[in-house]
């Protein structure tokens, strides 16, 4: 029974991670954004589970439901405090809607090139979903280059850090629970910390513009 | 011996703790020196089980300290001692209120440092290397100005960003692993020689771990939080960053290169980490020429160092024992002049060289370490980076990348001038010339504000007026106000050296002599570089 469905679980949820990847550089909005990304974090913890029931490790399912705390839950709700004490959100990116999804399209299909060049001995249904992983890896950066405000960039790290724990997955059925501990503390410790600089930010200059970032320079 | 595994992490997250729990001001500002001490004891003791032909481990192999973990690890301790004792008179600008928290942050520091050069997993090396982002990123925005937040943020998405693509590297090593029967990140397991590992899965996975940890250590092109965040930080802290993270970020490249030499063959990172070094070299001469700030200068000779270094990792096992050399010669120059230039910066208020003029007449007791410093950091002999820049270039000529190795000196030699000017500029020439010098700036830069106050004064006309002419009075004749008073109050030299000068001298020292010693130095280093797979 699970068997034959496996192939559409894992195809679902990586469709749903490319699609949250996609919608977030659609929107502008910061407030939606961290919706996404909490919509994106319940999908990978969706897909790690499928991984573990599927290989029958109680150790993979325990990292689905670390995966579900941290990611779908505790770094948008550290997000979303930062975003509610500021009243403007909204983002004027350097790219247009309509660029940026074209954009996305192109890094899609790289991914797909580059990732039937790497994972080219290996049949598996896994294997076959894990370009997604690397397209938001591309799309990740995308954000981290195209967006002007901090909590912009922050989120573009976080799609960033989804797309490498989907090539994890997909690629060796995750790594070592201890690491995976390991990496969530470090990432959630690491949006802590952009979280408090970004308060300082608004302290020191009244908004969280990245442009302002420009006075050291040789 | 496998006591000495935990205690380099344990003791300073201890310390840590204490420093933020205890009120005890003298123990809060001993803990991380005491830190620094337990590292060095236990590289120590775990560089004489090395030499005894021991290999220490621990928690099921995830701790393992063979010849090269040994002593990263002394260096690790070494660099931290002259960072923190050296730094002990600085934190006088800290604010109390983060005092706990800032030597709290330098323990942990030092026991995320310990954890990724003793750790036998390349996930737990990686974990640990990214942990130290976290602890140095409130360290580089301490001073809380706009400008260290820049810096600050800067390092920390940077830093992270070129984390997190070593993690992809690395999650992709681990798929190639799977061949082998059960995947692994063991560096110990992974770096035989015969092992069925998947080359084009090892071949990506190399480059983006390489490219990812080389973000950290500093290389170009992804050198540019480097400069901003050692300018920042407090002076202990940018000594810890360069000597220490840079070095143990270049240790994380050198186990990463066993790993793919030893599947698809020296050629593939040669390439990469070439390009990387030469850039890094270009970078740091090219900025280094008309460089005005002292701490942005000792920054930009940190890029030339690990370009440096990384030449001499492309060039492979024969130009090994020399690079391992570097690290710690570098480490323990590269802390002196930190903590040096914290010093001069907190006496002479002022980052820029065009500022500190004179400084050996003035303050002998600051300009004489200084210059010895800088001697060494340039690279004349006896100290021991002179020794390991000829070993690379020697190992260059002989495998072959006779070229590569000829522009890096071209480079080094322009890197040379330039920070030769830079270090007289600093030091040398007549107080009194400069002592006006500063005071005629001082008055152009009053004087060039006070106008358009007037102007805007301008509702009260006689104001603005008399206003005008003060300044035109000033300007024509700046130095005037100065001439009187110079006379009477000639130069005293300061003499003192603001700060414990012991640790200096002794890593002064130290450079100066490791490079003679045959034995135990030698034997330690060709060990540490037969770990990594050189001189079979």
């Amino acid at each position: 029974m699970f068997t034959t469905i496996y192939p559409q679980l894992i195809g679902l949820c990586t469709g749903a991670l490319l699609l949250t990847s996609a919608l977030m550089v659609w929107r502008h909005s910061l407030l939606a954004s961290i919706r996404l990304l909490s919509v994106q974090g319940v999908a990978l913890a969706a897909l790690v589970a499928v991984i573990g029931v599927e290989e029958g490790e109680v150790e993979v399912i325990l990292v689905s439901v670390l995966v579900l705390l941290v990611k779908g839950v505790a770094l948008p709700w550290v997000l979303a405090r930062e975003t509610h004490a500021t009243t403007r959100t909204d983002e004027a990116p350097r790219l247009n809607p309509t660029a940026a999804l074209l954009t996305v399209a192109l890094l899609t299909i790289l991914s797909y090139v580059v990732a039937s060049r790497l994972l080219a001995g290996d049949t598996s249904v896994s294997a076959h979903a894990a370009p997604i992983g690397l397209a938001m890896v591309l799309i990740g950066f995308l954000l981290l280059i195209t967006r002007r405000q901090a909590g912009s960039q922050l989120i573009g790290f976080l799609v960033l850090d989804n797309g490498i724990a989907t090539v994890a997955f997909l690629t060796s059925g995750g790594v070592p629970l201890f690491l995976e501990l390991g990496i969530s503390l470090d990432v959630l410790l690491v949006v802590v910390i952009l979280y408090v600089f970004a308060g300082r930010m608004r302290t020191k200059f009244g908004n969280t513009e990245i442009d302002q970032l420009r006075k050291l320079h040789d | 011996m496998s006591f000495a595994l935990w205690t380099p992490l344990a003791i300073p997250a201890l310390l840590a703790v204490l420093s933020l729990a205890v009120p005890s001001p003298v123990l809060r500002r001993l803990s991380p020196v005491a830190a620094s001490v337990a590292v060095l004891g236990s590289g120590l003791l775990l560089v004489s089980a090395a030499l005894a032909d021991q290999v220490p481990t621990l928690g099921d192999g995830l701790l393992r300290a063979d010849a090269l973990s040994a002593y990263m690890l002394t260096v690790v301790g070494a660099v931290g001692l002259v960072s923190t004792w050296g730094g002990l008179g600085h934190a006088s600008a800290v604010p109390v209120r983060f005092a706990g928290s800032y030597d709290a942050l330098i323990s942990v520091f030092l026991a995320a440092m310990s954890l990724a050069v003793l750790a036998d997993n390349i996930g737990l090396m990686w974990a640990a290397i990214e942990a130290t982002t976290i602890a140095t990123a409130f360290l580089v925005g301490h001073h809380r100005t706009p400008r260290s937040l820049e810096a600050a943020w800067k390092y920390v998405i940077l830093g992270s960003v070129g984390v997190a693509i070593a993690l992809l590297g690395i999650v992709l090593i681990y798929a190639a692993s799977r061949g082998t029967g059960e995947a692994t990140l063991s560096w110990l397991v992974l770096s035989q020689a015969d092992l069925p590992l998947d080359p084009a899965l090892i071949r990506a996975g190399g480059a983006l771990a390489v490219l990812g940890f080389a973000t950290k250590a500093g290389l170009a092109p992804m050198h540019s939080w480097l400069p901003d965040a050692h300018s920042q930080a407090p002076a202990p802290v940018s000594g810890l960053m360069s000597g220490v993270l840079l070095a143990v970020a270049l240790y994380a490249i050198l186990r990463i290169q066993t790993i793919t030499d030893a599947v698809i063959g020296p050629d593939f990172l040669r390439v990469m980490l070439s390009i990387g070094g030469l850039l890094s070299l270009f970078v740091a001469a090219a900025l280094l020429i008309r460089q005005r700030d002292f701490k942005r200068m000792l920054a930009y000779s940190s890029i030339e160092h690990m370009g440096m270094m990384a030449v001499g990792a492309a060039i492979g096992a024969a130009a090994l024992p020399a690079v391992l050399l570097y690290v710690l010669g570098h480490g323990l120059t590269k802390a002196t002049l930190f903590v040096i230039s914290g010093r001069i910066l907190e006496v002479e208020g002022t980052p820029k060289i065009d500022d500190v003029r004179a400084l050996l007449v003035r303050r002998p007791g600051l300009a004489v370490p200084w210059l010895i410093a800088m001697a060494a950091l340039i690279g004349f002999p006896p100290f021991s980076i002179f020794f390991s820049e000829v070993g690379i270039i020697m190992a260059g000529f002989s495998t072959g990348m006779g070229v590569t190795v000829g522009i890096a000196l071209v480079l080094l030699l322009v890197i040379f001038a330039s920070l030769t000017r830079l270090t007289v500029a600093m030091t040398i020439g007549a107080p009194t010339s400069a002592v006006a010098a500063a005071a005629a700036a001082a008055a152009a830069e009053a004087a060039v504000p006070v106008v358009p106050a007037a102007a805007l004064t301008g509702l009260i006309p006689t104001v603005g007026a008399g206003a005008s002419v003060i300044v035109a009075d000033i300007e024509p004749n700046p130095v005037e106000p100065v001439v009187p008073v110079e006379p009477v109050v000639p130069v005293v030299p300061d003499r003192s050296g603001h700060g414990p000068m012991l640790p200096l001298i002794l890593a002064l020292v130290t450079t100066a002599v490791v490079a003679f010693i045959a034995d135990p130095v030698g034997t330690l280093l060709t060990r540490a570089a037969e770990v990594l797979g050189g001189i079979q």
